[in-house]
C-alpha cells in the first residue's frame, strides 16, 4: 500500500506541557487508519496541524510525496485534507446549503444541486433549506460529512465521528466509510470506541502522553489488549454486582415539561420508580431530552408538585435546595459553566452545592470547606491535589471525579447523574463508575443518564430510553441487547 | 412646505430618520459580525463635528461627508484594536468611546459654536417631484437619503447573497468554528467595526449638515442610543432597520411637530417611546417560541481568541 501522508517527528510544545513529542506516522492509500489514545494523549493536536489549524514547532509532513506544511485551513483543503470535526463546527442559526457553503473555498454554481446529489449517491439524506439547529446528531454529521465530499478530498480525517450517533445511525456512517474506502479515498479515523476500530480501521495508531504508543492491525488484536496499549496499565473494572431492589425512593409520574432550548425536545409523561439500591440506567441519543429531565429531577425546572415524589413528598414544584435537604442530588452534564464555576478554586465549587454542612448562620466556616473539598480530593483521587485550583486548571477527567465525588460525599439518598463519564479518560471513567456503584450498594437509588451503551450495560440493573422526550418503559438490563436498545432509540419520534 | 401638514410629516419623518438609520445599519453590520459597540454615539458626533468643519473649512458638502466618515471610522479603529488584539472588555470600551467622543467632538468644535452650516439643496429628480403626495414626502430631499436607503439595500444582499456576507454571519454565530474553516475571524471584525464607524459618522454628519444645520455640543442627544436600540427592535435585519428608523423617525418628527404646538409635556413621553417600544419587541422576540426567530447572533460581544 503505497503512502499518501507520512508525519515524521512532528513535536508542539505548549506552556508547560508537551502536546505531540516526535509523532510519526504514516496514512496509506485507500486506507481507514485509526488515530487512538486517551483524552489529553495529543490526537487533536495532531490533526490540528494536519488541517493547518496549528504549525508543529520541528518535524515534516509529506502528503503524496511531495512536501505538506500548510498554512491554514485553506491550504489544507487545496492540497486534499478534509475534516468532519466532532464540535464546533456547524452554525445553528444557518440553512444547510450556508453551512456546507462555509466550508468550501468557493461556492459552486448550483449548491443545493450538489448537496442533493452527493447525498443521494452515498445515501445520506439531507434537506439544504433546512436551519442547522433542526437537526439530529446523525444529520449534522451528514452535513459535514457532505461538505467534505463536495471538495473531493484524498484524506479525510474524522474526529469521533460515532460519539453522537445512535447504532443504526453508526452502521450508515461504516457503509459510507467503507464505499469511499474502495473509491480510493484515504481516511483518518479517531474514536475511544475501540470495537468499531476493530471492524473498520486497517491499521491503528496508538498515542499517549504525546508519543507514539504502538501501531497494530486492529483485527488482529482484541478490544482488551487495544485497550492495554491506549491506557498503558491495567485498570480496574467494576466487579459484577447483585441487586436486590429495596423499597421505592424516588417515584415519578405524568411528569411532562417544555424545554428552555428552542432547538430542544419537551418531556412527555415520563415515568419510573427508583428504589433503594438500584442503578437505573437512561439511555438515548444526545439532545432527546437528556438535559431537560435532569432539570425536572434536580429542580432546576418546575413541574406539578405530584409528578415527582421523593420518598413520598411531593417535590415537583420544590427547588434545588428542598430537593438537596431532602436527599435527591443530582449532577448536570456540563462540568464548566453548569456543574462548576470556572473561575472558582475546588473549595469554592465544593460550597456551592456542600454548603448546608459548610456554614454558620450564613457565614462560610472555610475551615470546614477546605477539609470537605481535600476529602473529595484524597477519595477520588483528584489531581493534582490542590483545593486552590481554579476548576478551569483541571482536566475533563478530574474535574469530573471532583464534581461527582463532591455530591457522593453529601450522601445522596437518590442521586441523578448525566453524562458521567462523557469525555472523560477510561481510568478516570472505571472510578466513576466503581464510586456510582458503591453508592448504590450502600442503599442509595442513582440514576445514569448516558449516551455510553457499553457504560449503561454494565453499571445499570434497570434500563430505559429516551427518545424525543418519551422514556420507554423500565426493564431489567440483563436481557436486552444493544440491537433492542438502538430499536428503542429510533424512537416514536425518529431523529434519523 | 406643503399644503397639508400630515405630509410635512411624513417628509419630516424620513429626514428625521435618516441618521438613525445610517448608524443603524452600520451597527447591524458590526453586531452580525458578532461584536456590540456601545460607542455609536461617540462615533456620530465626532462625525458630527467632523463633517460640519471640513465642510464649512472646504466649503463642500460632499468633502464634509467623506471627513465625517474618517472621523468616525478612526474612533471605530480605536474600539477594534482595543477589542479585537487588545481584548478589552466591547461594553466597557464601547461606553469609554462615546464619552471620549463626546469629548473630542466638543474639542473640535470649540471654533464653529454658532457658526451657520451651508445649504444642502435637494436632489433634482425632476417630475418626480410634482408627482402628488409621494412628491413633497420621498422625491425632495437631499442625496444622503438616497445614498442610505442604498446602503441598506447594499447591507442586505451583501449578507444574503455573497460569500463575504455569509462569512460575516457564521462569525458572528460561532467564531471558534467559522475559525477553524479558515475565516479570518479578527480580521472581519475589524472591518465591520470600520465600517460601522464610517456610517455612525455619515449619520452624525447628516445632523450637523442637513437636519439643524450647525454645530452645537451634544447635539446627537441620544441619536445613538437609539440607532442601537433600532438595531434589536429590527431583529438583526436590514430591512428591519429602515421600518424601525421610519417608525422612530416618524415619533421624532411628531414630537418637534407638537412641540411648535405647545403640546411640550406629551413631547417628552414620545422621546421615550423608541426605547419602551424596543423592550416590547426584545420581549415579544424572546417570549416568541418560534423557531428561527430573528435573534442576536450567538457570538455577540464575547472575546474572541484563537489557539495556535
Amino acid at each position: 500500500m503505497a503512502a499518501l501522508l507520512v508525519l515524521d517527528s512532528l513535536t508542539k510544545t505548549y506552556p508547560g506541557v508537551v502536546a505531540n513529542s516526535a509523532v510519526s506516522l504514516e496514512v496509506g492509500q485507500g486506507e481507514i487508519h485509526a488515530l487512538l489514545g486517551e483524552n489529553g494523549a495529543g490526537k487533536s493536536t495532531l490533526v490540528r496541524m494536519i488541517y493547518g489549524l496549528v504549525r508543529p514547532d520541528s518535524g515534516t509532513m509529506t502528503l503524496d510525496g511531495a512536501p505538506f506544511m500548510p498554512l491554514g485551513p485553506q491550504a489544507a483543503r487545496t492540497a486534499g485534507i478534509g475534516m468532519v470535526f466532532q464540535h464546533f463546527s456547524l452554525f445553528d442559526a444557518l440553512n444547510v446549503a450556508e453551512n456546507v457553503a462555509l466550508g468550501m473555498d468557493a461556492t459552486p454554481p448550483n449548491l443545493a444541486g450538489s448537496i442533493r446529489k452527493i447525498s443521494t449517491d452515498y445515501g445520506l439524506a439531507l434537506e439544504p433549506d433546512r436551519l442547522a439547529g433542526d437537526l439530529s446528531a446523525g444529520e449534522r454529521q451528514r452535513v459535514e460529512i457532505v461538505r467534505c465530499l463536495l471538495q473531493k478530498p484524498r484524506l479525510m480525517v474524522m474526529d469521533e465521528p460515532t460519539s453522537v450517533l445512535a447504532p443504526q445511525e453508526a452502521d450508515r456512517l461504516f457503509q459510507t466509510l467503507r464505499r469511499l474506502r474502495a473509491e480510493g479515498m484515504s481516511i483518518l479515523y479517531i474514536s475511544h470506541r475501540l470495537r468499531e476500530i476493530r471492524h473498520l480501521c486497517d491499521r491503528a495508531t496508538i498515542l499517549r502522553r504525546g508519543k507514539v504508543a504502538g501501531i497494530c492491525i486492529p483485527a488482529e488484536e482484541s478490544v482488551q489488549s487495544i485497550a492495554g496499549m491506549v491506557v498503558g496499565t491495567q485498570m480496574t473494572s467494576p466487579a459484577g454486582r447483585v441487586y436486590t431492589p429495596g423499597k421505592v425512593l424516588l417515584s415519578v409520574t405524568q411528569l411532562s415539561l417544555g424545554s428552555d432550548d428552542p432547538f430542544g425536545p419537551s418531556l412527555k409523561d415520563v415515568r419510573f420508580d427508583l428504589h433503594a439500591g438500584e442503578v437505573l440506567g437512561i439511555a438515548g441519543v444526545a439532545g432527546n431530552g437528556q438535559n431537560e429531565l435532569l432539570a425536572a429531577l434536580s429542580g432546576e425546572a418546575r413541574t406539578q408538585p405530584g409528578a415527582i415524589l421523593m420518598k413520598g413528598e411531593p417535590v415537583g414544584d420544590r427547588g434545588p435546595d428542598h430537593r438537596r435537604l431532602r436527599g435527591l442530588l443530582a449532577a448536570p452534564e456540563e462540568r464548566l459553566g453548569h456543574a462548576a464555576v470556572q473561575d472558582m478554586s475546588l473549595t469554592e465549587n465544593a460550597l456551592l452545592t456542600g454548603w448546608q454542612g459548610l456554614h454558620n448562620r450564613g457565614f462560610i466556616n472555610w475551615g470546614a470547606a477546605t477539609s470537605f473539598a481535600r476529602a473529595v480530593i484524597e477519595r477520588f483521587d483528584v489531581r493534582p491535589p490542590n483545593p486552590a485550583n481554579a476548576a478551569k486548571v483541571m482536566s475533563g477527567g478530574n474535574l469530573q471525579k471532583f464534581l461527582i465525588g463532591r455530591e457522593i460525599l453529601q450522601h445522596p439518598e437518590v442521586f441523578v447523574v448525566n453524562q458521567p463519564t462523557w469525555g472523560v479518560d477510561a481510568a478516570a471513567a472505571a472510578a466513576i463508575r466503581t464510586a456510582l456503584l458503591e453508592l448504590a450498594d450502600n442503599g442509595a437509588g442513582v440514576v445514569v443518564i448516558s449516551h455510553d451503551l457499553d457504560e449503561l450495560m454494565q453499571i445499570s440493573d434497570n434500563f430505559a430510553v429516551l427518545a424525543g422526550g418519551q422514556l420507554s418503559p423500565v426493564q431489567r438490563t440483563s436481557g436486552v441487547t444493544a440491537e433492542d436498545i438502538g430499536v428503542l432509540m429510533g424512537g416514536t419520534h425518529a431523529t434519523a | 412646505m406643503t399644503d397639508f401638514p400630515i405630509l410635512a410629516l411624513l417628509a419630516g419623518m424620513i429626514v428625521a430618520a435618516t441618521p438613525i438609520l445610517l448608524a443603524g445599519i452600520g451597527e447591524l453590520v458590526v453586531e452580525k459580525a458578532g461584536v456590540l459597540n456601545l460607542g455609536v454615539e461617540g462615533m456620530m458626533i465626532v462625525g458630527a463635528i467632523c463633517g460640519f468643519a471640513v465642510a464649512y473649512e472646504t466649503q463642500s458638502v460632499t468633502l464634509g461627508y467623506l471627513g465625517a466618515a474618517m472621523g468616525g471610522a478612526a474612533l471605530a479603529l480605536v474600539f477594534g484594536v482595543l477589542t479585537q488584539f487588545l481584548m478589552t472588555n466591547q461594553v466597557a470600551t464601547g461606553l469609554a468611546l462615546t464619552l471620549t467622543g463626546l469629548g473630542v467632538a466638543a474639542l473640535i468644535g470649540q471654533p464653529y459654536i454658532g457658526i451657520r452650516g451651508t445649504t444642502v439643496g435637494a436632489v433634482p429628480l425632476g417630475p418626480m417631484r410634482e408627482i402628488p403626495v409621494l412628491g413633497p414626502v420621498l422625491f425632495r430631499h437631499d442625496a444622503m437619503v438616497y445614498i442610505s436607503i442604498l446602503i441598506v439595500a447594499c447591507v442586505w444582499y451583501v449578507l444574503r447573497f455573497t460569500r463575504a456576507g455569509l462569512v460575516l454571519r457564521a462569525i458572528g454565530e460561532n467564531h471558534h468554528a467559522a475559525h477553524a474553516l479558515g475565516c479570518k475571524v479578527i480580521v472581519t471584525r475589524l472591518a465591520a467595526i470600520v465600517f460601522g464607524g464610517v456610517c455612525a459618522g455619515l449619520g452624525g454628519a447628516y445632523l450637523s449638515l442637513v437636519r439643524v444645520p450647525q454645530w452645537a455640543e451634544g447635539m446627537t442627544a441620544g441619536a445613538g442610543w437609539i440607532a442601537l436600540a433600532l438595531v434589536v427592535f429590527a431583529g438583526w435585519r436590514a430591512w428591519g432597520v429602515l421600518v424601525g428608523a421610519c417608525l422612530f423617525g416618524g415619533l421624532t418628527a411628531l414630537q418637534l411637530f407638537l412641540q411648535a404646538a405647545g403640546v411640550a409635556v406629551l413631547g417628552e413621553y414620545l422621546s421615550m417611546i423608541p426605547y419602551v417600544m424596543t423592550i416590547v419587541a426584545l420581549v415579544i422576540i424572546s417570549s416568541g417560541r418560534v423557531r428561527a426567530a430573528p435573534c442576536a447572533p450567538a457570538s455577540l460581544g464575547l472575546p474572541f481568541t484563537a489557539a495556535t
